[in-house]
């Protein structure tokens, strides 16, 4: 096992359990491997409630561990991706998505950089961004945090951001909920009178400063920011004996 | 007495002709019928408009033109997350695209399976989905909500190809991993329907390897079963086999030049099914 301080990656698994840890009986589906990292430690810890999957198309109800072939899995569920789309319509399901680029709005971009027509990087394309937006909560994973993926406008609008949301009227936009934005230096939210971006915590030993460099809009930043809060003895026990025995989340966040 | 409708994979990829719409199963770099793609590559069928979940089925198309158009939600190879060709073909211009999110597609496939025109779904709003794609409309609720909705219109197609583990001469088809994906939609959403299949059984031995639930593909969906075994090759097929995850990586590398590509080309596509085996099995 390994032992010694929390790492930052341990960091960002315990403020990803904090994005699930209220949400009650839902589907808490994180994508990505520390979103994956933290899911486990909220359902492992605070949230039992959660509903999880293997990561594919079974629900389950024990703690699977990351990067282990062929995990015991307690089945609760056949969830194939047409039933997800069941419960992503439904509204029962909070989401954790990656995200190529983002505004201060919460516009979220993975499908290409450039023009439509011939993209200067084609990436993944839509996928389930714009369903998932206007259904259901959905927060972001950005494990580099960079003015890149930071931006003014994004190129594309994949997932939906409140500025949109808000423009489409109180009756279609009822269900569009954005939580939380964790990256590698920070946590980010949405709670201010305008839904604007704003910087609820840094990471120990990052500075606020550090952020804002790093961010290529004005994020709203009010009084003395908060540190994020370190991982308890009971939730690095159970990243690094249960959940991550492997350390992939070490990998996808390198210790500074 | 069940009919027979077994047929050749040349012969299903002789019924793909220019300008059509050909969906194909599978979902990214799993349980894609490729042993189908493949014969397709090397017919003289350009101009297709391609409906897929995709993997490196629109990949293998799109670099060897046969493709127009692309109507997607991604495409992907799964442990490596951007197919390389697709990504070629998209930067260099060379296909146009309709970009959909994942459950509008599905609402496309089962408006077309249904027969109706279009579904209503909240999926799209606010988001450049409608902005990219300018034919897709909006449409307001009859009723006292007066609710605006995207009509996601049907997605009808010429042809669908989809592979299953096990099937019947008559064009049963039974899959045996968790996730039957949406291949029963492509075939329905279809006017001709061709799978291939790992192994063809007796009607009678469908249950000795799975529930009657894992018989998602009943005879009413399909026109022609041809067996191809490890014809999903190199996406995953389990339980018969995993993602061959080497190959994929090569296939990865040609993208690189027009030489690599060039070399695997005539070492995997333009040799035929049966060459393609040897080349790639042990």
């Amino acid at each position: 096992m390994r032992d010694g301080a929390p790492t930052r990656a341990e960091v960002c698994a315990a403020a990803i359990a904090d994005c699930f840890a209220h949400d009650g009986e839902i589907l808490a589906n994180p994508i990505g491997t520390l979103p994956v990292i933290g899911g486990r430690l909220a359902k492992a810890t605070v949230a039992p409630e959660l509903v999880m999957t293997d990561g594919e198309a079974l629900l389950v109800e024990n703690i699977v561990p990351l990067g282990v072939d062929n995990p015991d899995k307690v089945v609760a569920g056949w969830n194939p991706y047409r039933t997800m789309f069941d419960v992503v319509w439904s509204g029962r399901r909070h989401v954790m998505m990656g995200a190529s680029q983002i505004d201060k709005w919460g516009n979220q971009n993975f499908a290409f950089i450039g023009s439509y027509d011939a993209p200067r990087t084609q990436l993944l394309g839509m996928r389930g961004a714009p369903g998932n937006t206007i259904n259901d909560t959905t927060s972001y994973w950005i494990p580099a945090h960079t003015t890149r993926a930071f931006v003014p406008a994004v190129d594309v609008v994949c997932g939906v951001g409140y500025d949109r949301a808000r423009d489409l009227g109180p009756v279609a936009g009822r269900f569009h909920h954005l939580g939380y934005v964790v990256t590698n230096l920070c946590v980010l939210d949405f709670e201010t009178p305008e839904n604007r971006m704003r910087l609820r915590s840094v990471h120990p030993g990052v500075t606020v400063d550090e952020v804002v460099a790093a961010t290529g809009f004005e994020l709203a930043i009010e009084g003395n920011v908060p540190v994020s809060r370190l991982p308890t003895d009971d939730e690095l026990q159970w990243i690094r004996e249960r959940i991550d025995p492997t350390g992939l989340g070490e990998e996808e966040v390198p210790n500074p | 007495m069940v009919p027979d409708k077994r047929v050749t994979v040349d012969e299903i990829a002789a019924e793909v002709h220019d300008g059509m719409t050909v969906g194909i199963g599978g979902w990214g770099s799993r349980r894609k019928p490729m042993a189908l793609v493949r014969a397709l590559c090397r017919t003289s069928a350009k101009d297709l408009r391609i409906v897929s979940y995709g993997g490196p089925d629109v990949g293998l198309l799109c670099r060897t033109g046969k493709v127009r158009e692309v109507v997607y939600a991604f495409v992907s190879l799964d442990s490596i997350p951007l197919e390389p060709h697709f990504r070629n073909a998209r930067q260099s211009g060379a296909v146009t695209t309709m970009e959909l999110d994942e459950g509008m597609f599905l609402l496309g496939l089962q408006a077309a399976a249904w027969r109706v025109p279009f579904l209503p779904t909240r999926v799209g709003l606010g988001s450049d989905v409608m902005r990219l794609s300018p034919s897709l409309r909006t449409i307001r609720s009859p009723y006292d909500d007066g609710e605006e909705l995207v009509a996601m219109p049907a997605l009808h197609l010429d042809v669908a190809l989809i592979h299953m583990h096990r099937g019947d001469r008559g064009g049963t088809g039974q899959y045996l991993n968790v996730d039957p994906y949406f291949d029963d939609l492509m075939c329905m959403a279809a006017t001709r329907r061709f799978m291939s299949v790992e192994r063809i059984v007796d009607t009678a031995d469908f249950l000795a390897a799975g529930p009657p639930q894992s018989i998602r593909i009943n005879r009413l969906m399909t026109d022609g079963v041809v067996e191809t075994p490890h014809g999903a090759h190199f996406t995953e097929c389990i339980p018969d086999y995993p993602r061959d995850e080497a190959f994929q990586r090569a296939y990865t590398a040609s993208a690189k030049s027009d030489d690599a590509w060039d070399e695997f080309r005539a070492r995997y596509i333009d040799v035929g099914e049966a060459d393609y085996q040897r080349a790639v099995r042990p």
